[in-house]
């Protein structure tokens, strides 16, 4: 079971309930659950989006993405019924704080489930969860049906005349169905490859009706922002990175643990205050700030603030939050061999730069590894890495290419002495003995 | 009552069934849920799941197939009755994920995707299943056991073997 951390520094926001039984419906209804979605009702639409947009809340599912603004392209009038799509499919490496939320605070997210229905006009929202995640299912099935149960869901919501019904189901292990199209197509029944854009899913989504779709943590933020206010959330952030997030940080840290901190928070700070440090007094190496598919840092440059202009700023990407760290004994090659062998793994085979180019990237980093690489193979990845870029329907080809391009840009004297050090006495591998051992 | 005669299933996922369907606009929605709690039933997905599943939702057994191909979850063979799945990925490898795959491998006597010859263990090293800021991590069947060592994984394959261990459904 996640064990929960704690430390000054953070803001309990989103975390606020976490361990505190709110899994409850009626340890729920105690702490000011359900409140906000009445306020939403009575309030309506166009104050929900108002409050959104106020709050400066971006996606955190990782584009960030202002949430009221991508409400608001919702049409007002359509003949296709409209749709909430909660995207609680986590799945990049380093990333777990959706995980605690639907384990924590489940009612959390079928009330901002809920308040998105109503800022679109929308009757029925789905909440997606990853395959793996059975238990936690289990925990939003029960806490909807209790929502049923009390008549906080279901026809005439909070006598409002409105009707709005939840179905929540799992995935069956695929890193690609966390991508908003690949979703709905697996929501459909589909082998989850992505849809080509446009049409934006606001326009033409789920069931080609206009659909929303947001990150778990995304929506679960909305009822704290309905009762706390647009602007109140908005200064606990940076300048146009509004509130908190939660920062699941990993690796070689004494106390790793999700942590709730303002957006803008330093990221040095972050992982020696907050998470005590480097594990075992070791020197930093690298710092993976967002999940895998964020470009590295290296230990001169995590003085950063985490929100997503600092971090793009920084050359790299604030993501799903997910900071993985690695001290000075992680070999750089095989980390990055790690990571394109999952993309390897996951890339669903739509787009071919992406399916070819993660193959041939991890065949190259394989043999490198292995001791058979010469030092053409390092330019040969970079190569192979920029020509993934831009050009996939989603992106996960631009996910498997940005590490990459981070570590053999960054790292490169490591490759290269890498190669030189394995050189005498190894055989050099071929990629055709390399098909047949993988 | 199931609506479908001669149901593979046992009358409790049949009604389950019956009841998924009608839970989406499209009733092909249903599909990767079937997919996976048929598996959870049966084993894996076996032939017979995939012909009734394709008559419960009007689809051809091509259509269900391609679906089932596309997820890491599904199977078409059996596993072990406790299907431990070693993550491996970054944030566990860097805590010693490796390690405790090699620990199972070693302990169970089978290598990624074998099953025991007593049928109840098989092992799978697995991509990041979400449990990273409690690494290494892996799950049997659906349960999560995290912040593992190579004498905690003792214990947890102890507890499975003399069936006492949770199994999450």
């Amino acid at each position: 079971m996640p064990t929960l951390v704690s430390h000054p520094d953070e803001v309990k926001v989103i975390s606020s309930r976490f361990g505190q039984g709110a899994a409850d419906i009626e340890k729920y209804l105690e702490l000011d659950g359900y409140k906000a979605v009445q306020k939403a009702i009575a309030e309506g639409p166009d104050w929900i989006i108002n409050t959104m947009k106020a709050s400066g809340l971006r996606g955190r599912g990782g584009a960030g993405f202002p949430t009221g603004m991508k409400w608001s392209f919702v049409p007002k009038q359509s003949e296709k019924p409209k749709y909430v799509l909660v995207n609680g499919d986590e799945s990049e490496p380093g990333t777990c704080k959706d995980h605690v939320i639907f384990l924590h605070d489940p009612h959390a997210v079928i009330e901002g489930t809920m308040i998105a229905g109503l800022a679109i006009g929308a009757k029925m929202g789905f909440i997606y969860l990853r395959g793996e995640y059975r238990y936690l299912l289990k925990i939003m099935e029960k806490a909807v049906a209790d929502a049923y149960a009390k008549g906080f869901l279901g026809k005439n919501i909070f006598g409002s005349g409105l009707d709005f019904d939840i179905v929540t189901q799992t995935g069956a292990g695929a890193y690609e169905v966390g991508e908003e199209s690949a979703l709905m197509e697996s929501l459909e029944g589909k082998r989850g490859v992505p849809r080509i854009k446009p049409p934006f899913p606001a326009v033409v989504g789920l069931y080609g009706g206009p659909t929303v779709i947001n990150n778990a943590e995304t929506i679960a933020s909305a009822p704290h922002i309905l009762l706390m206010g647009g602007e109140a959330y908005a200064k606990i952030g940076s300048e146009r990175n509004g509130g908190t997030r939660l920062f699941g940080i990993s690796g070689h840290v004494e106390r790793p643990g999700v942590y709730e901190l303002p957006m803008g928070y330093n990221l040095k700070k972050a992982i020696y205050d907050v998470a005590g440090g480097i594990r075992g007094g070791k020197k930093l190496k690298a710092v993976v700030p967002g999940g895998s598919s964020c470009p590295v840092l290296l230990p001169e440059e995590i003085d950063v603030g985490l929100d997503f202009d600092q971090m793009g700023k920084a050359g790299t990407m604030l993501g799903s939050g997910g900071i993985v760290v690695l001290d000075e004994t992680v070999s750089i090659v095989e980390f990055a061999l790690r990571t394109i062998a999952f993309y390897q793994h996951e890339s669903c085979g739509w787009c071919i730069p992406c399916r070819e180019g993660t193959d041939w990237i991890k065949k190259t980093l394989t043999r490198v590894y292995s001791g058979g690489g010469s030092k053409k193979d390092v330019a040969n990845v970079q190569y192979l890495a920029e020509n993934m870029m831009g050009r996939t329907f989603c992106p996960l080809g631009d996910a498997a290419a940005m590490p990459t391009l981070g570590f053999v840009k960054k790292f490169r004297k490591e490759f290269e002495d890498y190669i030189e050090g394995h050189k005498a006495g190894t055989p050099i591998i071929t990629v055709e003995q390399l098909v047949g051992a993988h | 009552m199931s609506e479908i005669a001669n149901s593979i299933f046992t009358p409790e996922t049949a009604a389950r069934f019956d009841r998924l369907v009608t839970l989406y606009p499209v009733k092909r929605s249903a599909l990767v849920p079937m997919l996976l709690y048929a598996q959870d039933e049966v084993g894996y997905v076996s032939d017979a799941v995939v012909t009734e599943i394709a008559e419960r939702l009007d689809l051809m057994e091509l259509d269900v197939r391609n679906v089932l191909s596309y997820y890491s979850m599904l199977r078409t063979k059996p596993a072990g009755k406790y299907n431990v799945q070693v993550c491996t990925n970054i944030s566990c490898m860097l805590r010693g994920g490796y390690e405790i795959l090699d620990h199972c491998k070693h302990k169970l006597g089978i290598g990624h995707k074998e099953v025991t010859a007593d049928k109840l263990f098989s092992l799978e090293e697995v991509e990041c299943i979400g449990a990273c800021c409690w690494a290494p991590a892996m799950q049997v069947n659906y349960d999560f056991h995290d912040n593992l060592t190579t004498v905690k994984v003792d214990e947890i394959l102890e507890t499975y073997r003399a069936g006492k261990g949770k199994d999450v459904k």
